[in-house]
């Protein structure tokens, strides 16, 4: 891994009116590693992913991408990164390999089938590839979705909740296709609400909580965080789970559970 | 603007054709209202109409309704705008290094596309029920032009609609105003049977011009100066359209 930072954010700041959701958000992401954003529902992991994709504007604070500044150079940020948004941005009227092919010509690629038909392979798509995506499945219109934003090789990716609504096999694949990308010196920042995901995929993990980053370590330094266990005879880890939750208290299922 | 406007312009335009070309029911849609106002008027309200032109009632008739094919067409640009950002999909083009402005021009030129080929089809039933013109090739070539130009400034407004929309209904609401103005105008009867202020309105809003126009120029008469009277109101409502709609779109998409 590189020590070069391919995403730096410092003092990010955000509201929807009175509601404060980012106050002060500091993350840097080594070239090439794999960051995972974890928080609850509703942290601002889409807000922060937004803002660094260029689609939305910070309040204040800086953010820099591939060494270009997301306020005055969003045009360099776009060239430098692809986006997977929370919920799948594919054209349903068209086929999977069109969508594919669409992107490909939009990065201005020489041979959009060929690389549409490599995706469609490396996703198991192949055989839907001629039908259009309004008669996919939630998981294959997600894979089609992944798959579009691979094109072109982007230095950077953003995942937003990746493999949320996927079977386990389907997940895999995605979780596959991420640790290829990181192979090959992709960063990858993806935010996901499955700790399980987290643990398996990403280098370091960074938690959103009350709008700012309260952890940011590799697993094994959030693991350290806890005390150790105090019953001595059985010999266990702390999950991941356990790690999220006592550094953001009891998820707050406010409404629904009572 | 990016070097490449152009090419990705293109790309988004090919995409857009094939939503028009997977749904051709769109493009019927549009032209079915347009006839049966044409049948209506022609065969039921037509024999109690004195145009004082001399010629048949369908040939008087026909460029009002084109325009009205035209205002109820652009609709479904803003839906299919309204979709697209719904969608996420303009989110995704807007994360990629592609020209901002090639995302609206798309759909504008998919517009022009679809309502001429509605026109096409509203024309052709036109000469099934005996619309007869002398156009010259030159004349025809105008009428193709101050169609396309209308389609131009009416979609212009379309995209504003479909940019500023909270619901579907919404996006299409607001063609209604526009369908209805040929109405108040000389497409279905001359302005001079009409009472005084109704009248003076009629003679001075953008249809009046553009229908006589279209009309001379299918009898294959001299156009005089109403002509530039309309291409003043279509190239004023283009541009401000334009401006208006780029401005909308900067404020909602950033
Ligand atoms: N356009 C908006 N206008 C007003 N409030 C918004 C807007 N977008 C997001 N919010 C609010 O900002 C907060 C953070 O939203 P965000 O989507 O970033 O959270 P998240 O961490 O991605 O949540 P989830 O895990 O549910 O996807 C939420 O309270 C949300 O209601
Ligand atoms: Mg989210």
């Amino acid at each position: 891994m590189s020590t070069e930072t391919a995403i730096r954010a410092r003092g990010i700041r955000k509201s929807y009116g009175d509601l404060e959701v980012l106050r002060g958000v500091d993350l840097d992401v080594a070239s090439g590693s794999i960051v995972a954003l974890l928080g609850s529902n509703g942290a601002g992991k889409t807000t922060l992913v937004r803002i660094l994709s260029t689609l939305l504007t910070a309040d204040e604070g800086t953010a820099t991408v591939h060494g270009f500044d997301v306020g005055t150079a969003p045009a360099d940020v776009r060239r430098s990164i692809s986006l997977t948004g929370q919920f799948a941005a594919v054209d349903e009227m068209l086929t999977g390999r069109e969508n594919l092919v669409l992107v490909a010509r939009l990065r201005h690629l020489r041979t959009p089938g060929a690389i549409a038909d490599d995706l469609l392979a490396r996703f198991s798509l192949t055989d839907a590839g001629p039908r259009r995506a309004a008669t996919y499945s939630g998981g294959m219109r997600r894979r089609l979705d992944i798959a579009m934003s691979l094109i072109g090789d982007p230095p950077v990716i953003f995942l937003d909740e990746p493999t949320t609504g996927l079977d386990p096999q389907a997940r895999i694949e995605v979780w596959d296709a991420v640790k290829d990308l990181a192979r090959g010196g992709t960063t990858v920042l993806l935010t996901t609400q499955y700790l399980d995901e987290a643990e398996q995929l990403a280098d370091r993990i960074a938690i959103l909580h009350r709008g700012t980053i309260v952890q940011h370590g590799t697993l094994a330094e959030l693991k350290r965080l806890l005390p150790p266990t105090e019953v001595v005879h059985v010999e266990k880890q702390p999950t991941l789970e356990e790690v999220f939750l006592s550094l953001v208290g009891p998820v707050p299922h406010h409404e629904e559970s009572s | 603007m990016t070097a490449y406007a152009l090419a990705d312009t293109r790309a988004l335009t090919g995409r857009s054709l094939r939503h028009i070309l997977r749904s051709p029911d769109t493009v019927v849609t549009t032209a079915i209202t347009p006839i049966a106002l044409m049948l209506l008027f022609v065969y039921v309200l037509g024999g109690a109409i004195d145009t004082g032109s001399g010629g048949s009632y369908v040939d008087y008739l026909l460029p009002g309704i084109l325009l009205v094919t035209i205002a109820s067409g652009v609709a479904y640009t803003s839906y299919r705008l309204f979709l697209d950002l719904k969608g996420g999909i303009v989110e995704r083009f807007r994360s990629m290094p592609i020209a901002r402005s090639s995302v609206l021009w798309a759909h504008v030129l998919t517009s022009v596309v679809a309502n001429l080929a509605s026109v096409a089809v509203v024309v052709a039933v036109a000469l099934a029920m005996g619309f007869r013109t002398g156009a010259s090739v030159g004349a025809w070539l105008a009428v193709v032009g101050i169609l396309a130009l209308f389609t131009l400034a009416l979609t212009w407004l379309a995209v504003i609609a479909g940019l500023s929309a909270k619901s579907v209904d919404g996006a299409s609401a607001f063609s209604y105003p526009l369908i209805f103005l040929p109405f108040v105008s000389s497409a279905f009867v001359p302005t001079d049977s009409m009472p005084g202020p109704m009248a003076w309105f009629a003679e001075h809003q953008p249809v009046t011009s553009i229908v006589d126009t279209l009309r001379a120029l299918f009898a294959g008469q001299p156009v005089g100066g109403g002509i530039w009277v309309a291409l003043g109101w279509l190239v004023g409502i283009l541009v401000l359209g334009h401006v208006l709609a780029v401005a909308t779109y900067r404020k909602r998409i950033g």
